[in-house]
C-alpha cells in the first residue's frame, strides 16, 4: 500500500530523511515515534506529496510519487490527513467543513454530501454540532471534526501526525478512540504519536525514528518489552516515567 | 455675517459644482468625482486581486514579471501614470477620452498597491489551512478560492479601505488633464469668481471629507456583516 525504497530528503544541508525503507500493507497501522527532528513528521509528509522527496522511490495505493507524470490531487484525495493542529477552515461550518472537498472533488450533490457528513459526525460522536464554527468546538472536538472531514472522501489511506499533541489531557482519549475504530474497521493508517498506550493496543508494528532513519522496527509487544537499541530504550524510558 | 455671505457664491454654483453642465454637456463636478472612484474602485479591486494572485504564484516566470510591474508602477508618482497614460494611450489607439484615460491610470497605480495588501492578506492565512485543502485532493487554485480568498478577503477590508479613500482624493489629479471633477470645476469657479478662492477651497475641501467618511461608515458596516464568529 505504502512502500518507500531507498528515500532521502534533505533540508538545505540536513539530511532529514537518510535511506528510509518501509512498507505498509493494506490494513496496517503504523505507528511511528521517535524524538523531536527525528523525522517522523516529515516522513509522514511525504507519502502524500505535503513534502517531496529528493531521492528514492516512494510508491502509494500503486502510484509513483517519484514520477512527475502522477497525478498528486488524484493522490491526495485517496489519502486522508490529519494535522496536529486540526486545520479546520475557521469560516466555514462544521458540515461545511466536511462536504466542501465532496462536492468540489467526487462532484456528490449537496444533499449525499451533507447525508454522508452525518453519518460520519455520528461515527465521532458530533451530531448535535453540525452548524457550529470551529472556534466554538473543544480542541478534541474539533480533531474529530477534522477526521471526519478527511474520511469524507473514502480514503484508502489515513495519515495523522501527532494528532493528539496539541490536546488537553483529558481530551485526548475521545480522539484515540475514533482512532481506534477506525484501525478496527480495517483503515490503512500511518500514525505518529507518543501515545505509547494506543501504539501498544491499536498497533501492528511500531516504528522507532532517530536523525532521519529507521532505527528499529517491530510489532509493539517486542519494541515495548525488549528495544534493540539504546537509543530507543532512552528515548521509552523518557516517555514512560518522565521525572526521571 | 460678511463671511457667511461670501459663501454665497458656493450656493450660487452649486449644480454645477455638483454635477457641471449635465445634462447639458458632459458629468462633472463631484458626480464626476464619484464616477471616477467607483470606477477605478471597481476595476483595481479586481485589477490587485488578479496581479495579488499572480505575485504569489510558485511559478517564478508568472510571479517575477508581475512583481517587476508592481514595483515600476509604485516606484512612480501617480502624477507620471497620468501623464504616460494621457500621452502614451492615444498613440496607440489614436483617440482616447480623458476621462478613460485618468480611469486607466487610477486602476493602475492603485491595482499595484491593492496586489500588495493582497498578497499580504493571502500570506497572513496559517500555512497548515493550504496543506489541509490540497491534503483533501483540492486543487491548489481551489483551496485559493475556498478556503485561503475569504478567510484573506476579510482581513484585506481595512487596508482596502484605506487605499480607496487614497483614490478618492487622488481622482482630484484628473484635473491636471483637463477632467472636469470637483477640484476642476473648483478652480474653474474660483478663476471666474476671483474673489471667494477661501471659500470655495473650504467647500472642495468639506465634500472631499464627506466622501471619504461616507465610503469608511458604509465599509465599516460592511464589515461587521461580513464577520464570522471568532473566539470568545
Amino acid at each position: 500500500m505504502i512502500n518507500f525504497i531507498g528515500v532521502h530528503k534533505w533540508f538545505k544541508k540536513l539530511h532529514v530523511l537518510n535511506d528510509i525503507n518501509l512498507h505498509v500493507t493494506q490494513g496496517e497501522v503504523l505507528v511511528v515515534c521517535g524524538p523531536s527532528g527525528s523525522g517522523k513528521s516529515t516522513l509522514i509528509r511525504t507519502i502524500n506529496q505535503l513534502e517531496p522527496i529528493d531521492d528514492g522511490r516512494l510508491v502509494v495505493d500503486g502510484m509513483d510519487l517519484s514520477d512527475k507524470k502522477t497525478d498528486i490531487n488524484k493522490l491526495r484525495a485517496e489519502v486522508g490527513f490529519v494535522f496536529q493542529q486540526f486545520n479546520l477552515y475557521p469560516h466555514l461550518s462544521v458540515l461545511k467543513n466536511i462536504t466542501l472537498a465532496p462536492i468540489k472533488i467526487r462532484r456528490t450533490s449537496k444533499k449525499e454530501a451533507e447525508e454522508q457528513a452525518m453519518t460520519l459526525l455520528e461515527r465521532v460522536g458530533l451530531t448535535d454540532k453540525r452548524d457550529a464554527f470551529p472556534s466554538q468546538l473543544s480542541g478534541g472536538q474539533q480533531q474529530r471534526v477534522a477526521i471526519a472531514r478527511a474520511l469524507a472522501m473514502n480514503p484508502r489511506i489515513m495519515l495523522f501526525d501527532e494528532p493528539t499533541s496539541a490536546l488537553d489531557p483529558e481530551m485526548i482519549g475521545e480522539v484515540l478512540s475514533v482512532m481506534q475504530d477506525l484501525a478496527k474497521s480495517g483503515m490503512t493508517m500511518v500514525v505518529v504519536t507518543h501515545e505509547m498506550g494506543f501504539a501498544r493496543e491499536v498497533a501492528h508494528r511500531v516504528v522507532f525514528m532517530d536523525a532521519g532513519t529507521v532505527l528499529e522496527e517491530a510489532a509493539p509487544e517486542v519494541f515495548f518489552k525488549n528495544p534493540q537499541h539504546d537509543r530507543a530504550r532512552q528515548f521509552l524510558k523518557q516517555l514512560l516515567s518522565p521525572m526521571h | 455675517m460678511s463671511i457667511l455671505s461670501n459663501f454665497q457664491v458656493i450656493a450660487d454654483n452649486f449644480t454645477y459644482f455638483m454635477i457641471g453642465r449635465y445634462p447639458h454637456g458632459p458629468l462633472g463636478g463631484v458626480g464626476l468625482t464619484i464616477y471616477l472612484a467607483v470606477t477605478s474602485c471597481i476595476l483595481s479591486f479586481f485589477g490587485g486581486l488578479l496581479l495579488g494572485l499572480l505575485s504569489v504564484s510558485r511559478h517564478r516566470w508568472i510571479s517575477l514579471p508581475s512583481m517587476a510591474f508592481i514595483n515600476i508602477i509604485r516606484g512612480m508618482p501617480l502624477l507620471m501614470v497620468i501623464f504616460w497614460m494621457y500621452f502614451l494611450l492615444p498613440a496607440i489607439f489614436g483617440t482616447f477620452p480623458e476621462v478613460r484615460t485618468v480611469i486607466m491610470a487610477l486602476t493602475f497605480f492603485t491595482s499595484a498597491y491593492m496586489s500588495q495588501i493582497v498578497r499580504a492578506g493571502i500570506e497572513g492565512i496559517p500555512k497548515g489551512q493550504m496543506e489541509a485543502a490540497i491534503s483533501t485532493g483540492l486543487k491548489r487554485w481551489q483551496a485559493m478560492l475556498y478556503i485561503i480568498l475569504p478567510q484573506g478577503l476579510r482581513n484585506m477590508i481595512p487596508s482596502f479601505v484605506n487605499q480607496f479613500v487614497s483614490l478618492i482624493k487622488d481622482t482630484s489629479l484628473a484635473f491636471i488633464v483637463g477632467v472636469s471633477e470637483l477640484t476642476h470645476v473648483g478652480t474653474q469657479i474660483n478663476n471666474r469668481t476671483m474673489a471667494y478662492p477661501t471659500e470655495i477651497f473650504i467647500f472642495i475641501a468639506v465634500v472631499y471629507f464627506i466622501l471619504c467618511f461616507a465610503f469608511t461608515s458604509l465599509s465599516r458596516w460592511l464589515e461587521g456583516r461580513l464577520a464570522w464568529r471568532k473566539a470568545i
